[in-house]
C-alpha cells in the first residue's frame, strides 16, 4: 500500500495500535533482563517494578556463569552450529551447481528427492536418527549433534534458483580460462550468489542455535549440550525458583541472536523467510 | 594410399564444412556430455549419499517401525500390520493430542494472520517508525524459544507472575495459568501468536510491497478514494495469494510447537496441553514405546505434507498473480 498522508488523527491512532502490539512483544523480554538484575528478595516481594530497587546484576550474571557451565553451552553451541554451516555449504554448493548448470542422468530426479527432502519435518525421522547415530557409537557426542544436518534439501533448493540466474556465458567462460567444474562452484558460483549463502548461513544458524528437540534426544552429558538445552537443565536441576541466574543465562542465551539482528535486519528478514520476501 | 585418402578427404571438406558448423553443435558438446555428467555426478554425489542416509533411510525407518514390533534394542522383528496405529487410535491420550493440536492451531493461525495482517497495514501506512515498529514485532521470532518460554513461566508464575499482578491490580480475577486444565492450551496459543506474528507481518509487508502502485490510481479515478475503499477494493483482494501463503506457513510452524511444551506444561495437566511434537518425543524417547511413536510421526508426516503441498499450490498461484 502506497504510504498516503495520514491525517493527525489516524497517525495519533497508528501510532497508539503500534505501541500497543510493540509492548505485548516487548514485555517478556524486558521481564527477562529486568528479573536478571534483582534480588531473590525482590523478586518475591508483592510490589514490583521494571529496575530493579537495589541493583543485582552482578550476581546473577556471575552465578550464571559459574554455577552452571553456560559458557560451555554456548560455545557448543557456537561450535556445533559453525559445523553444520560448514558442513552444509560443503555439501549443498556443489550440488546446487550440478542442478543448476550441468547435464547429466539422473538430474531430474535428484531434484525431485531433494523436494521431497524439502517436505519431510526433521522431527519426523528423529527416531531412525537416534538408532543411526546409536549404530555408528556417536550418541552423546558433537557429530550427533551435527551429522543429521550435513545436508540441507533447503540449502540446495535455495543455492540451485540462484545459480539458475547467474548467465551460462560465465560459466563458458571460466570453462575457457581453464577452471574445472570446482573451481567454477568456489570461485564463480558462490562468490556471485552470497546474497542467497548468507541468507541461508543465517536461517541455517538460527535454527540450529535456537534447536532443542534434537539436542534432548541426542546427547545426555553436560558438556556437550547446546544453549537451549544448557538453560533447560540449568531450569530443571539447579534454579528451581531461583529466577534471578536464570534470567541472567537467558538473557545470555537470546542476546547474541537479538544483536545480531538489530545489526543486520534486512538480512535475516531475508534468511528466516526463506527468499520469499524480495 | 595416403594420396587418395587425402584425396578423398579433400573432397570431402566442403561437405564436412558444412556438417562441420552442424556437428560443432551436436557432436562437440555430445563429446564434452560424458565430461560434463561425470562432474555433475561427482558434484551431487555427497549431496546423494546424505540425503538417502539421513533423509530417505530414515522414512523408510519409521514406516517400518509403525508397522512392526520392533523396539529398543531388539535384535529382530516382525511386522504387524496397523497394531501400532490401532493402539494409537484407542488411547486417550493420543486423541487428546491430535484435537489439542488442531485446537492450538485453529488458534494461532487466526489470531498470528489477523494481527500480522494489521500491524503490516499500519506500519506501511506511514514512513514515521517504520524500521523501528518493523524491527520490535519481528524479534520474538528470532529469540531463542527455551530461553524466551522461561521468560514467560516468571510472566505466567501464580504469585510474583506480572500477569496476575496486573489482573489483581484492576480488580480482575487471577489464574494459575499454567497449571490449569482450562487455561494451559490458551495461554501456549497465546505465546505461539506472539512468537509467530512478526513472522507474519514480514510476509504481509513484503506482499503489500508487490501492489502495483497503478491499480491505487485507478481506484482513484473510480472514485474509490478513501483509504477504506482503497483497503476493500486493492489491497485485500491483491493479498489473497499472500494470505493463502502465509496461513499455511503459519499452520506448519503451529503443528511443530515443541520447545514451550517442553519448559512450560510438559503437555499437562493432564493431557490439557499435550500435542503431537510432544507425544512422538515423549513415547518414543522418554516412554521407549518406539511402535508407538512412529505411528504417530506417520499422522504428523502426513498432516504436514498434505500442508506443504497446499503451500506449494499457494506459491503456483502467487506467481500468475505477478
Amino acid at each position: 500500500m502506497s504510504a498516503i498522508r495520514l491525517s493527525p488523527a489516524a497517525a495519533i491512532l497508528r501510532h497508539g495500535v503500534l505501541v500497543l502490539t510493540s509492548a505485548f512483544i516487548l514485555v517478556p523480554f524486558v521481564w527477562m533482563v529486568s528479573l536478571s538484575l534483582k534480588s531473590p528478595g525482590e523478586i518475591f516481594r508483592a510490589t514490583f517494578s521494571v529496575l530493579p530497587a537495589q541493583f543485582y546484576g552482578v550476581d546473577n550474571y556471575a552465578k550464571a556463569i559459574t554455577s552452571v557451565p553456560l559458557p560451555r553451552y554456548m560455545g557448543n553451541g557456537l561450535l556445533v552450529c559453525a559445523l553444520i554451516l560448514a558442513a552444509q555449504i560443503l555439501v549443498c554448493a556443489p550440488a546446487a551447481y550440478a542442478l543448476a548448470k550441468l547435464k547429466f542422468w539422473g538430474r531430474d530426479f535428484i531434484f525431485a528427492m531433494v523436494l521431497v527432502g524439502l517436505l519431510l519435518p526433521h522431527q519426523v525421522l528423529s527416531l531412525p536418527l537416534f538408532i543411526l547415530c546409536y549404530k555408528l557409537d556417536i550418541l552423546n557426542t558433537y557429530l550427533a549433534l551435527v551429522i543429521p544436518y550435513v545436508v540441507s534439501p533447503f540449502g540446495i533448493f535455495l543455492l540451485r534458483q540462484f545459480f539458475k540466474k547467474i548467465p551460462n556465458d560465465i560459466v563458458h567462460a571460466a570453462r575457457l580460462d581453464g577452471l574445472c567444474e570446482l573451481a567454477i562452484v568456489w570461485k564463480i558460483m558462490v562468490p556471485m550468489a552470497l546474497p542467497a549463502v548468507i541468507a541461508f548461513s543465517i536461517f541455517s544458524v538460527v535454527a540450529h542455535w535456537n534447536d532443542l528437540f534434537w539436542p534432548l534426544i541426542a546427547v545426555r552429558d553436560g558438556n556437550l549440550m547446546p544453549a537451549p538445552l544448557g538453560i533447560m537443565a540449568f531450569k530443571n536441576e539447579e534454579a528451581g525458583n531461583d529466577y534471578g541466574p536464570l534470567m541472567a543465562a537467558s538473557t545470555l542465551v537470546v542476546a547474541p541472536l537479538l544483536i545480531a539482528f538489530l545489526a543486520a535486519q534486512k538480512w535475516f528478514v531475508e534468511g528466516m523467510t526463506g527468499g520469499s520476501v524480495k | 594410399m595416403s594420396a587418395s585418402l587425402n584425396a578423398v578427404s579433400r573432397l570431402a571438406q566442403p561437405a564436412e564444412g558444412v556438417a562441420g558448423k552442424l556437428s560443432s553443435r551436436v557432436s562437440l558438446p555430445r563429446r564434452h556430455s560424458l565430461h560434463e555428467a561425470m562432474w555433475g555426478w561427482a558434484l551431487i554425489a555427497p549431496a546423494l549419499i546424505f540425503l538417502v542416509v539421513l533423509f530417505f533411510l530414515p522414512v523408510v525407518g519409521v514406516f517400518v517401525i509403525a508397522f512392526s514390533d520392533w523396539q529398543f534394542g531388539a535384535s529382530s522383528l516382525s511386522f504387524v500390520g496397523l497394531a501400532n496405529f490401532r493402539e494409537v487410535i484407542f488411547d486417550e491420550g493420543f486423541r487428546a493430542s491430535l484435537i489439542n493440536t488442531v485446537v492450538y492451531v485453529a488458534m494461532v493461525v487466526p489470531g498470528t494472520v489477523l494481527a500480522g495482517l494489521l500491524i503490516a497495514l499500519l506500519i506501511e501506512s506511514s514512513h514515521s517508525c517504520r524500521a523501528l515498529y518493523r524491527a520490535v514485532h519481528f524479534l520474538p521470532f528470532m529469540a531463542t524459544a527455551t530461553a524466551m518460554a522461561i521468560s514467560w513461566e516468571a510472566l505466567l508464575h501464580p504469585t510474583i507472575g506480572l500477569v496476575n499482578h496486573s489482573l489483581a491490580a484492576l480488580g480482575l480475577p487471577v489464574a494459575n495459568w499454567l497449571r490449569d486444565e482450562t487455561t494451559a492450551l490458551p495461554v501456549l496459543a497465546v505465546i505461539g501468536i506472539w512468537q509467530n506474528l512478526g513472522y507474519a507481518m514480514v510476509l504481509f509487508m513484503a506482499g503489500l510491497k508487490s501492489i502495483p502502485l497503478d491499480l491505487y490510481d485507478a481506484a482513484d479515478v473510480d472514485g474509490a478514494d478513501h483509504w477504506l475503499d482503497r483497503l476493500r477494493t486493492v489491497t485485500i483482494p491483491m493479498l489473497g495469494p499472500v494470505s493463502m501463503f502465509v496461513v499455511i506457513v503459519v499452520a506448519l510452524r503451529a503443528f511443530e510447537t515443541f520447545d514451550t511444551i517442553q519448559i512450560l506444561t510438559q503437555g499437562g495437566p493432564g493431557h490439557s496441553s499435550e500435542m503431537l511434537l510432544f507425544t512422538i518425543y515423549r513415547e518414543s524417547f522418554e516412554y521407549l514405546r518406539a511402535g508407538y511413536g512412529a505411528a504417530v510421526a506417520i499422522v504428523f508426516l502426513a498432516i504436514v505434507v498434505a500442508l506443504t503441498l497446499l503451500q506449494a499450490r499457494s506459491m503456483d498461484k502467487r506467481v500468475h498473480y505477478q
